[in-house]
């Protein structure tokens, strides 16, 4: 018979569907996130996710966190933010930067919920925004870069080319020059924050054109698998990622929000969260550096050491002058460092990098 | 017992209703089976798709504002698809809307006249049809396949726009960052129910519909459609020009869906960025398709798609669900639909009994 097996489906449906439990009636608190990637990119989105797991670890039944993942930027958010506000989620952590107007308008509405912005430089009265200063990191990676590269040449992954990633570039080729002066960096532009397929070619690329150490401001291992297949350095990004490329990872820039979200959440429950700005580094532990490569020569581990501990305790400042602009131009003359709002808004390179920056 | 399967000497009309359902049901009971397997309680999962979603007034337009840009762009396609014209690059003309009408605002943003957003919207349809002409003038001129030029020219069509953002329509205020100036109040769709996104793009949705139900049914064009899409040759006989059509079906589909464009950064997205659509443009042929190219079946179908999103979304808040139990679920409507349309021409049958009663 042709509808036998329906049918027959159709009954065992029937009879899971008798086990269905008496509701889901909690007293617990809700914590949201809304991640702009999969869970599973192994790169920014994965870390929000593992700092989720600590609110939920340290706070245990007192918290329920849930999240909602692969949300695209623009209308698609504002929906699912607006929805776990509405389900009464205490606080709300938006993970990316195209999710700043859509968290801003629902915050307007839900003014009773606390709302985490990560990356965006809007807030108001309950929402507060949060990022890591990963230029540091890079900037202990640019010193590692200088000192290993043979060929002279940085090969850097990058995703769009607003201040955030720009940041970095200069930051390593800062760091690279001041250990070797005749490097260059080389920048291809993937246009995403995660496509393997693009960020693996564009890895090749820059490996033809004479790279051979990989940087990447995008979220996906593949730039390390293609370095790891053609024998150059790489280093991860976000995450720890030398399961991928064993060989090749030099070390990796780790984005830790477990602290910041256990404590925001924390404030937001015990009533003593206010809306502010957060840019933590190196010394928060909100940026760390994954273990060193092994291959690395001990007296290049110890010169990152210093300048990552120089960072910590002040001594050494990234963007402290003398350094020229790409044409040759000063940017900031000696004695004086760039501030935070020219950091935020940095739209040129500095001398050694490559190519024009598209504008 | 044999089963054999018999082409029928007519395609049964009656199953050209009965296949969408039955796909929906067999999706139904497939996904249940599915989420007992995930460990998720099959009749709680289905309750957060498809109920949870749409309970309250929020969520009920939620939902119409999340079918609207695929109902505008299916409908469009749909007239083509009748014609045998396979437009897959609704998403790109999409983009070409966004861009036409969205630059308006770019260039007139200090502009405060009640005559800014219907230029806006008009500009978004012209976008769109231009950037469907070019298919059209390849295909008439050169034959060159239409599915294929279409296709690519939506990469272009985003990449112009990340061109754009990027550059000289940046937000001068905006730290650098990929996006263009927030619409001021007059360059924005207005608000059909207040505290709500359910704004006036969904008009033009309605409204394209049922303009577009009437061409088919009371228009010259409509039934040159019809005939050509059916019997390219009896059309030919009846002097009806194939380029025409093609003409037509294109630069149709290309404005429906740029305005679906402008209506989306008019409306709920607010402003232009690097990307405006998470793809409506292609769930638009899956909407076509399971609207059964018909104007109201569209409707449906673009609520039915529209709630699969709004419902994997709460699935994946409330039981954890992976968001790619969204698309397995799409992709299963559409999948059971084209395997269930072998019933409209062929049916089942018992081998041993025909014999008998012969």
């Amino acid at each position: 018979m042709k509808f036998k097996p329906l049918v027959s489906l159709a009954g065992a449906v029937a009879v899971v569907g008798s086990l269905l439990a008496a509701g889901t009636a909690s007293a617990e608190d809700k914590v949201g996130f809304v991640y702009v990637g999969p869970v599973g990119d192994h790169g920014w989105t994965y870390r929000h996710d593992i700092g989720r797991q600590a609110v939920q670890n340290a706070l245990g039944d007192k918290v329920k966190t849930t999240f909602v993942e692969s949300v695209k930027e623009g209308p698609d958010s504002e929906r699912v933010i607006r929805q776990m506000a509405a389900q009464g989620h205490k606080i709300i952590f938006t993970t990316s930067f195209g999710f700043m107007n859509p968290t801003l308008k629902v915050a307007k509405q839900f003014p009773n919920v606390k709302f985490e912005h990560a990356t965006g430089y809007k807030r108001s009265k309950n929402v507060s925004t949060y990022s890591g200063r990963f230029y540091e990191g890079r900037y202990v990676i640019g010193k590692i870069a200088g000192k290993m590269t043979k060929s002279n040449v940085i090969g850097y992954v990058g995703s769009f080319p607003i201040p955030e990633v720009v940041r970095g570039i200069n930051a390593v080729a800062l760091a690279a020059k001041s250990v070797n002066p005749n490097i260059q960096i080389k920048v291809a532009w993937v246009n995403t924050w995660y496509d393997p397929g693009k960020e693996g070619d564009a890895a090749k690329a820059l490996i033809d054109q004479g790279a051979d150490i990989i940087l990447q401001h995008t979220d996906s291992p593949a730039p390390l698998q293609v370095a790891e297949s053609r024998g150059v350095w790489a280093v991860g990004q976000a995450s720890d990622m030398h399961h991928f490329a064993p060989k090749a990872q030099l070390t990796a820039i780790i984005d830790n929000w477990d602290k910041y979200y256990v404590e925001r959440t924390k404030a937001a429950l015990d009533g003593s969260w206010k809306s502010g700005d957060t840019w933590a580094g190196l010394k928060s532990g909100m940026v760390e550096l994954s273990k060193y490569n092994e291959a690395i020569p001990a007296d290049v581990v110890k010169l990152a050491e210093e300048t990552r501990k120089g960072i910590i305790d002040g001594s050494i400042k990234p963007f402290a002058g003398p350094f020229n602009k790409q044409d040759g131009t000063e940017a900031v003359a000696a004695g004086k460092e760039l501030d935070d709002g020219a950091l935020l808004g940095m739209d040129w390179y500095v001398e050694g990098v490559q190519g024009k920056l598209p504008k | 017992m044999l089963l054999k399967i018999e082409k029928r000497p007519e395609p049964a009309r009656s199953m050209v209703y009965v296949t969408p359902l039955l796909a929906l049901l067999l999706t139904i009971l497939t996904s249940m089976a599915l989420f007992t397997f995930l460990g998720v309680n099959p009749l709680e999962a289905l309750e957060n798709f498809f109920i949870l979603p749409v309970n309250n007034q929020y969520g009920a337009t939620e939902l119409i504002v999340k079918a609207t840009p695929l109902i505008l762009c299916a409908i469009g396609l749909s007239v083509g698809f009748r014609a045998n014209v396979w437009n897959i690059g609704a998403e790109g003309q999409l983009t070409l809307g966004a861009i036409f009408g969205g630059g308006v605002f770019v260039y007139f943003h200090d502009v405060d006249s009640v005559f800014l957003l219907p230029i806006m919207i008009l500009m978004g349809a012209i976008g769109g049809a231009l950037w469907a002409a070019i298919p059209a003038f390849l295909k008439t001129r050169f034959n060159a396949n239409e599915i294929l030029t279409s296709l690519m020219l939506v990469y272009v069509a985003i990449l112009i726009l990340s061109l754009l953002v990027h550059g000289p329509w940046r937000d001068p205020d905006g730290f650098n960052f990929p996006e263009s100036r927030t619409f001021s109040e007059s360059a924005t769709m207005p608000i059909l129910m207040e505290g709500t996104r359910l704004h006036m793009g969904t008009i033009l949705a309605l409204l394209a519909v049922f303009g577009t139900w009437i061409m088919l049914s009371k228009s010259l064009i409509g039934f040159q459609v019809k005939v050509i899409g059916a019997a390219p040759k009896a059309g030919s006989y009846a002097g009806f020009s194939q380029k025409k059509i093609i003409w037509f079906c294109l630069l149709f589909g290309g404005a429906m869906a740029g305005l679906a464009g402008v209506s989306e950064v008019s409306g709920p997205v607010g402003q232009l960025l690097p990307s405006i659509s998470p793809g409506y443009g292609f769930t638009a042929i899956i909407v076509a398709f399971l609207g059964r190219l018909h104007p109201v079946g569209i409707i449906l179908a673009g609520l039915l798609m529209a709630l699969t999103y709004l419902g994997g979304e709460t699935a994946q808040i409330n039981l954890g669900l992976p968001v790619a139990v969204t698309g397995v679920f799409q992709g299963m409507v559409l999948f059971y639909l084209l395997a269930c349309d072998v019933l409209v021409n062929y049916r089942f049958r018992m081998a041993g009994f025909s014999k008998v009663a012969s």
